[in-house]
């Protein structure tokens, strides 16, 4: 984390109004700062800014701060701050736009496994339609390291023991079907232009 | 009653293969064969929605366009898909623009998506549509000494409550008193498990597990109840490596219907009971040898 300091040279004024024009976000103008979105969040122990903290400094504009910030990975998205907050902010929408710009943007912590999770899962579903789970964890801890695959042995033994894991490739069989239906939507940016 | 399309979601075909066994032989058994609709893909699930909006939800329209086609209603037993699914026809029906742009890509497989499809739920089909008396009726070995924790996960009542309570859901506890268990009072029943930081951030992922599970035995219960195949997951498969840090006695983890089932009186074997990875044979053994 960087110091405690902030300037008026560190404002994006451009990403202020990208995310207050995101849909419902306008409402953080709102926000009376009364913390339940920070205090119903079950992950915000490991926080590095609070949700609370993360809207306000999106809000204002620090770029850098927001979409460095490990808050956006740790957000499993469980809605408690949507359906906590006064003022009907959509955090949880809000997070996973910031999620997606901050992929776009590559500006997310280094070895962090959970944008490797979401690339490997589009293109699973791209190719193939459904996902196979056994085969998204193979590919993710080859990904993130080999070195995960030896703390899961037990793992792995308890779900072939109990016929959960399978080798089998999920597919649908109108496979092309897919593949044209995602081209055909266009490729959604979150930059501006 | 409109026909229902089963849609059972990728993790019911994987590790949630239970869920997928003992939902389907619970509504055999009460007269109302699932069937599954046909060629339904992925939903996207969180992980699409954080790389591209509309694509993800021109994946999860075609599923609804499918079922359309089969003028049914889409039945999803597991809750990240209920959500996807839910949040899609909401925002199909409230976006021009994204209805638009979902509706062109579905020109170009040869479907159409019009908004006449409903998100439904097991737990509203079978407590709603089938009812509890006629489940109550049906019970033939009632579970009298089971105490079980319920526990519903996030996405089925948040952001929306479509059928049950945000805060205190009762659609399961209902389920589960007609088979005759005790349910215990379990203020976690909405609380987040973790989902996938179990696996990218287990630091912080198995925190949340334990303490779910730590609280649902100092409730008193036997068994925990759940509905979704990654809540039953995380709680199920990582008691082992808890227990090198924490006093953690195993808890079985069943999906309801496994539960609803037993007391039907339909075998354990069709019911995926021996896929728990903490068996739940010893719990319901004691249980039976208590009753007799």
């Amino acid at each position: 984390m960087r110091p405690n300091i902030r300037t008026e040279a560190d404002r994006s004024p451009e990403f202020a109004h990208w995310i207050t024009s995101l849909p419902g976000a306008e409402k953080i103008r709102e926000c009376m700062h009364c913390g339940l979105c920070s205090a119903s969040c079950p992950l915000f122990a490991y926080m590095d800014y609070s949700p609370r903290q993360l809207m306000y400094l999106g809000r204002e504009g620090f770029r850098d701060d927001v979409l460095g910030s490990f808050t956006i990975w740790l957000c499993t998205s469980c809605y408690q701050c949507t359906v906590e907050c006064p003022r009907q902010i959509p955090v949880t929408e809000i997070m996973y736009a910031l999620k997606r710009r901050a992929i776009e943007e590559k500006t997310y912590p280094k070895r962090l496994a959970i944008p490797v999770l979401a690339r490997e899962f589009r293109r699973m579903v791209y190719d193939r339609g459904r996902i196979s789970e056994s085969w998204l964890v193979m590919k993710l801890m080859l990904k993130t390291g080999i070195h995960r695959m030896f703390g899961m042995v037990g793992l792995g033994w308890n779900l072939l023991r109990t016929g959960r894991f399978s080798l089998r490739r999920e597919t649908i069989r109108h496979r092309g079907d897919l593949a044209r239906m995602l081209e055909a939507v266009g490729h959604d940016s979150e930059v501006v232009p | 009653m409109k026909k229902l399309a089963y849609y059972p979601g990728c993790s019911l075909t994987g590790t949630g293969r239970a869920y997928d066994e003992s939902l389907r032989a619970v509504f055999a058994a009460l007269g109302e064969p699932l069937e599954e609709l046909d060629d339904w893909n992925c939903c996207g699930a969180t992980s699409y929605m954080s790389i591209d909006k509309a694509k993800a939800y021109a994946l999860a329209s075609r599923n609804l366009a499918l079922a359309e086609r089969e003028e049914a209603d889409l039945l999803t037993p597991c809750n990240a898909c209920y959500l996807v699914l839910e949040k899609t026809r909401r925002h199909l029906a409230d976006s021009a623009e994204m209805g638009q742009r979902v509706q062109h890509a579905l020109d170009a497989i040869g479907l159409r998506y019009e908004g006449k499809v409903r998100i439904r739920h097991p737990l509203e089909i079978l407590t709603r549509q089938i009812g509890v008396e006629r489940i109550k009726e049906a019970v033939k070995e009632p579970l009298k000494g089971l105490k079980v924790a319920p526990y519903y996960g996030c996405q089925v009542v948040r952001p929306y409550a479509t059928f049950d309570d945000q805060y205190d859901p009762q659609t399961m506890d209902q389920l589960l008193k007609a088979t005759g268990a005790k349910v215990v009072d379990y203020p976690f029943k909405t609380r987040c498990c973790g989902a996938s930081q179990t696996g990218t951030l287990p630091k912080v992922g198995l925190h949340l597990v334990y303490r779910l599970l730590k609280e649902a035995q100092d409730r008193g219960a036997d068994v925990m109840a759940v509905i979704c195949s990654l809540c039953q997951f995380n709680l199920d498969v990582y008691q082992s490596k808890l227990r090198r840090v924490y006093d953690l006695p195993p808890i079985p983890i069943l999906y309801f219907p496994q539960i609803l089932g037993l007391a039907l009186g339909i075998p354990a074997d069709e019911l995926g009971i021996d896929r728990c990875v903490v068996s739940a044979r010893p719990v319901l053994e004691r249980r039976a040898a208590h009753a007799a």
